[in-house]
């Protein structure tokens, strides 16, 4: 049993209490501390920013070229608070108990019950940074609603929300730029963690325009890098969010939690062929004014508009009275799934279904549904050619999240100390699904509120500055990678990357997405080896590691989805139930839900390292409900 | 479907120090479903299994927003549909046959690191200088002490729709960044949040920009024309009225 560290007391004053009883570094010493940031998206930026407010000395890392291209900017719906601001019976406690239940009772109650009372800071914190949230005619800040939730909690800037956020994260960081507390590295990707006598001491990276590698020595590293989407290969992830920081961290002694939990977004947009290289989404936001629904009878080839009324079958809402195209994610892809697999889907290869604003356009009109929408139905437009305004959009559930990460307690520290983990790459809060708009919302909460409280408790533990760049430690370190980065550009084969790359997403996909099976988990586990061994064998690096060179740097993100992947599915192997986005075909209630086991699984499952090819060790850290009654999850 | 062809002509240029010059490239059987930038991927695929260096462009999110993508198509940056950005550009707008030219972002201030890909860290520091409020993590009040207009509200959204991706830069004759500076004074300017600062932040800005390398704006008004968020040059004369206000106490 690993220990979490929950702070003794009631729910509602763990956090209050785990303040009170901290101690902080004193102002006049942390400039001694030197603390690394991998990552600039909403957890990395905001760290980096707060905590060169306080006066620590950061360096802020990102593989892009600039902080504000992280991922996070991609959000597109809105950030989840409970304000209650519509007097529609939200609290603190509502948010709880829905991020509890929609993650499938399988996430921590004390973060939380954490995340959701700092929810409301956050919205007061970026309000006063300029974040233009979108607002009502009285001046107030306005509201919508998400899935998995029955009150309008979800703040928003149009369908930019992410991007709006991260400007406000990335301006922040900015002022520390320039007040020279935060140092900036972009177009430096990590290499590798350097841990010295069992402690996080700092990372190797590698500068994208000159191919040099070096150490960055600190003491305290912390991740905020995201997630792992794009093991599968399509998913509405970027291009270049991979799994390499965490993964590597994994390898040198850092747990990992749950990876089988991915999550699966409903409303994507069809794949359109073979080139794809990424899905795009469509906000689930959409789902406000959108009716979704497939034809009644099977192969109907009409188009949408020829198909009557009582012809039609408006499945979520069927199934799902109460929150109708509200239900959360996990339930309504699967819902998608099983009309689709049932020979009712619509499009090429009947791999969609509807997603119709005809009846809100009518109730409401077009330009209050341009206002809300807008932009998105441009993209749709711009990506398919079709009008959405004049006839349905086609979706299509699409990997979108993963709610796995690498283990952490309380204080978001993993099980290297010294190393902490933020937003995504952590899998603290979300369970086995996330509700829409608490991605943001928790990545937020990390960079900003948790780890410039938490962090103090290990520093205070160390001294600072004990490893220099030239320890042999570290040398040894830089070496390391040279060499595993000379094996990449030694192979000189005759393959792209990309192509074991979709080689992989076809097996994730097919054999570890929607729905998982004991055999199909089995299978995908004897194919990987077999990709990753022909990677090694036939991949080709043109160029020199020593300049820009692109294929280099996603031949060395193939490599570690190659070796990531397996772990994701042995996870979803050995977790005999289903849950969340976990979905296993074999554990099912009568009605086709995900059917739990919390005699037996109710833990985090936190998985050691043993080196490649062996099996790694499971750990468990049994998950206590003290304060939600663990219930079968109905949305009916 | 009706696969097409192409004939790219594309600026190649190995670092910053090497000379530029146009490769022709032949591809066949694009799909019109793809974006240009999948047609790139489909080139590129092919040059790593010849062993041939692979076109170096820039790209994440592909779905345009994160302003990565940085391609003059034609003569024009982000090519020539309105409104969209280089990734969210098919080839079904691309006639079969067409010769279609692809260039970097080309500013003194942008400086080349390899084919179509450029430094804008320029953008940064701009930033840096002074695009921010003064606010630390913890010390706000409550989101709603402060009622902000909606017409405010809106019109701070539509200067901060800009992703930074530098179009406007690449379209000007004068390499002017004053379309993307005016984006980010005009949001902070519209906002009572942003008042403080306002004369302090506008200076700042300003003078980094000139200090990049950027040219001054003789109102040409190309850098609207190609902006793939469609930012309204009216944030230009508000630059030019707040930094008169800045200057003059």
């Amino acid at each position: 049993m690993i220990n979490p560290k929950i702070p003794n007391g009631p729910i509602e004053n763990k956090w209050a209490n785990y303040i009170n009883n901290s101690k902080p570094i004193n102002h006049a010493n942390r400039s001694k501390y030197h603390i690394i940031i991998v990552g600039t998206g909403l957890a990395g930026a905001s760290a980096a920013a707060s905590l060169g407010e306080l006066g620590f000395r950061v360096s802020s890392f990102c593989f892009q070229d600039s902080p504000r291209r992280a991922h996070s900017i991609a959000a597109q719906g809105g950030i989840n608070a409970a304000k209650n601001y519509k007097n529609d019976g939200d609290s603190v406690w509502r948010l709880f108990y829905d991020t509890i239940k929609g993650g499938d009772f399988r996430a921590r109650e004390a973060n939380v019950y954490r995340l959701a009372q700092l929810s409301v800071k956050i919205i007061d914190h970026c309000v006063a940074q300029g974040v233009p949230f979108a607002r009502e005619y009285g001046g107030l800040l306005d509201n919508r609603s998400f899935g998995g939730s029955l009150v309008s909690r979800t703040f928003y800037a149009k369908g930019q929300t992410g991007q709006q956020l991260l400007l406000g994260a990335y301006s922040a960081l900015n002022r520390q730029i320039s007040a020279g507390t935060v140092k900036s590295f972009p177009r430096t990707e990590m290499q590798d963690l350097i841990v010295v006598d069992g402690h996080a001491k700092g990372i190797v990276a590698r500068n994208l325009i000159t191919g040099e590698l070096r150490a960055y020595t600190a003491d305290a590293v912390v991740l905020a890098t995201g997630g792992y989407s794009p093991a599968f290969y399509l998913s509405t992830n970027a291009i270049g969010c991979n799994v390499s920081a965490t993964y590597r961290a994994y390898k040198k002694g850092a747990f990992f939690a749950n990876p089988c939990y991915t999550q699966i977004h409903p409303t994507c947009i069809p794949q359109s062929g073979e080139h794809q290289s990424k899905l795009t989404l469509m906000s689930e936001s959409l789902r406000n004014d959108g009716r979704v629904w497939v034809p009644l009878m099977h192969n109907d080839h009409r188009s949408a508009e020829q198909i009557p009324e009582q012809e039609r079958d408006y499945y979520l809402e069927r199934k799902y009275p109460s929150y109708g195209n509200l239900a959360p994610r996990d339930i309504s892809s699967r819902a998608a799934k099983q009309v689709c697999d049932d020979g009712r889907g619509v499009g090429p290869g009947g791999k969609g279904v509807y997603l119709d604003f005809s009846n809100a356009i009518r109730r409401v009109g077009k330009s209050v549904i341009s206002a809300r929408y807008g932009n998105l139905f441009d993209m749709y437009i711009k990506i398919t050619g079709e009008n959405p305004y004049d006839k349905p959009m086609r979706i299509y559930p699409a990997v979108h999240y993963t709610m796995g990460g690498l283990w952490v307690d309380y204080d978001l520290m993993s099980t290297v100390p010294g190393l902490f983990v933020l937003g995504e790459a952590n899998f603290s809060d979300h369970g086995a699904n996330r509700l829409g708009a608490s991605a943001l919302m928790q990545g937020l909460a990390d960079g900003y509120f948790v780890l410039p409280n938490t962090i103090a408790g290990y520093l205070n533990q160390i001294k600072p500055g004990l490893i220099k760049d030239n320890d042999l430690r570290i040398t040894e370190s830089v070496d390391t990678s040279r060499e595993y980065i000379r094996r990449l550009m030694m192979i000189k084969g005759t393959k792209s990357p990309d192509y074991f790359h979709r080689e992989l997403g076809k097996i994730m996909w097919n054999d570890c997405g929607m729905a998982r099976t004991e055999s199909s988990l089995r299978r995908a586990l004897s194919e990987i080896p077999k990709i990753r061994e022909a990677f090694w064998k036939d991949v080709n690096i043109p160029g020199s590691d020593m300049e820009f060179n692109q294929t280099l740097e996603k031949a060395n993100r193939v490599a570690d989805f190659l070796e990531f992947s397996e772990l994701l599915c042995l996870d979803a192997l050995k977790r005999n139930e289903s849950c969340g986005g976990h979905f296993r075909e074999e554990y099912q209630t009568i009605d086709g839900e995900a059917q739990r086991n919390d005699e037996e699984f109710c833990h985090v499952a936190a998985w050691e390292y043993k080196g490649l090819g062996n099996e790694p060790v499971r750990h468990q850290e049994q998950l206590k409900f003290e304060n939600i009654h663990l219930a079968q999850r109905s949305y009916k | 479907m009706n696969l097409r062809n192409y004939t790219l002509k594309i600026w190649r240029q190995k670092d910053k120090f090497s000379p530029s010059y146009l490769d022709t490239i032949q591809v066949k059987d694009i799909s019109p479903d793809m974006s240009l930038l999948e047609m790139l991927d489909v080139v590129n695929n092919h040059l790593i299994t010849i062993n041939k260096e692979p076109i170096a462009f820039e790209s994440d999110c592909r779905e345009g927003i994160c302003g990565a993508c940085s391609i003059v198509i034609n003569g024009i940056p982000h090519g020539k549909e309105r409104g969209t950005t280089a990734c969210q550009l098919h080839m079904r707008h691309f006639e079969d046959g067409e010769t279609i030219t692809l260039e970097p972002w080309r500013a003194e201030a942008f400086i080349p690191i390899k084919d179509l890909v450029v430094d804008r860290t320029a953008f940064d520091r701009i930033q840096q200088a002074g695009g921010y409020i003064s606010v630390n993590t913890g010390s706000a009040p409550d989101a709603h002490s402060m009622l902000i207009h909606k017409n405010a509200a809106d019109e701070a959204f539509d200067a901060a729709a800009c992703i930074g991706c530098g179009a406007c830069v690449a379209a000007c004759k004068n390499a002017s960044a004053m379309l993307f500076v005016g984006a980010k004074i005009s949001q902070l300017a519209h906002l009572p949040q942003g008042d403080p600062e306002r004369k302090r932040r506008t200076n700042a800005m300003v003078m980094q920009m000139e200090k990049e390398g950027f040219g001054s704006c003789s109102n040409t008004l190309e850098c609207e024309a190609v902006c793939p968020k469609e930012i309204s040059t009216k944030v230009i004369a508000e630059l030019n009225w707040e930094f008169i206000r800045s200057i003059n106490n």
